[in-house]
């Protein structure tokens, strides 16, 4: 069997499910690093089903692709893995936010919190789906994501307003985490027809609640928000910073090298 | 921005108990060691229901717990075992009373 990069016939459907995939399955990626290393075993088991979450959002997206896209072009069925072992890192569309090494506590704590208080609302929205699967899909995640933003919220409250050096790790992870963040209320004509149809909702959209959750949590954690307007973009084409290639090359390493490796 | 100093809160240990989706009473599971209740509720959910084990989460912090001394055992609950006139066994029911 082949394990060179596949490519992939993005239709609008497909690749809708594999930008949202891919953030799941990079940022559950890099959670799974914070295992055997978080400051205690209570927040050790926490990150690491934060990222059993996602990397479970992100399999049933991968899935629903494959539905959509069944074969390759030399024939064989495209999975939930072709997609996330078989492809490079042009071929990935995940969020540039999602790609970020982890840093400290502080860092990995805003990352998920600036994303949840992102993503509960968007699939909360999603459930209303004209796409059966894709409602589906987003019920369940939601349960999930909400989760995830009360717990982010919590730590976020206590780092910022706590000692004097968590304190300043949040203010430094929230200013260097900030520029990432205008990217997950893009939105491109890719996904215009699909929101025409009522499949998926304009990202955009969410902003607006996702600002006052971000702010009133801030507020309560004693850390300022950024001014800075300019957002960095790319990852949703799959222009994508230096990081990803050194994931990728760790995460694909294996099924690359042993094609067909079964536990 | 006025910024106090403030130490860091001193952990404590919870005890857990959870009530399972077929019970009626809460069990206890386990301990954890957490700064404050919302975190150690959302620890013991982290730790001890990620099988679906349960409904309901009650933590508590384990030195409000009382306990016997087991060393006590004897003085404490060996009377009991010999008192059968305690038991709820030595009368019938009317039927009318239905199921108690």
């Amino acid at each position: 069997m082949v394990t060179n990069t596949i490519s992939v016939s993005e239709t609008p459907q497909v690749l809708y499910a594999l930008r949202r995939a891919d953030d799941a399955l990079i940022l559950g990626h890099r959670l799974s690093e914070c295992c055997g290393h978080a400051p205690t075993l209570e927040e050790d088991m926490a990150l690491a089903n934060i990222g059993l979450d996602l990397i479970g959002q992100a399999r049933a997206l991968y899935t629903l692709a494959a539905l959509r896209e069944p074969s390759l072009e030399d024939g064989r069925a495209n999975t939930e893995d072709t997609y996330a072992y078989l492809r490079d890192v042009g071929q990935y569309r995940n969020l540039l936010l999602c790609e970020l090494p982890n840093g400290d506590f502080g860092r990995i704590i805003m990352r998920q919190f600036l994303y949840s208080a992102f993503i509960d609302p968007y699939w909360r929205a999603m459930m209303k789906s004209s796409d059966a699967q894709l409602a589906a899909i987003a019920e369940k995640a939601e349960k999930e994501t909400a989760y995830h933003l009360r717990y982010t919220s919590e730590w976020v409250i206590r780092l910022g307003d706590g000692t004097p050096e968590s304190h300043a790790r949040m203010q430094a992870a929230l200013d260097f985490l900030w520029s990432y963040t205008g990217e997950m209320f893009d939105t491109d004509e890719a996904e215009a027809m699909l929101q025409a149809e009522g499949v998926i909702i304009d990202a955009s959209v969410i902003h607006d609640d996702w600002r006052a959750t971000v702010q009133t949590i801030l507020d309560r954690a004693t850390l300022t928000l950024p001014q800075s307007a300019w957002m960095q973009k790319g990852g949703r084409s799959g222009r994508h910073s230096e990081h990803l290639g050194f994931l990728l090359a760790e995460m694909q390493q294996l099924p690359r090298s042993e094609p067909g490796a079964v536990w | 921005m006025n910024k106090t100093l403030k130490a860091t809160p001193p952990v404590q240990l919870w005890e857990v108990f959870i009530r399972s989706r077929s019970g009626l009473a809460h069990k206890h599971v386990g301990s954890l060691h957490a700064e404050d209740a919302e975190l150690a509720l959302q620890a013991a959910r982290n730790l001890f229901t990620r099988r679906g084990e349960g409904l309901s989460i009650w933590v508590v912090p384990s030195h409000l717990i009382i306990a016997s001394d087991p060393s006590e055992k004897g003085m404490l609950f060996e009377p009991a075992l010999s008192k059968a006139y305690r038991h709820p066994t030595f009368y019938n029911v009317p039927e009318e009373v239905g199921h108690m």
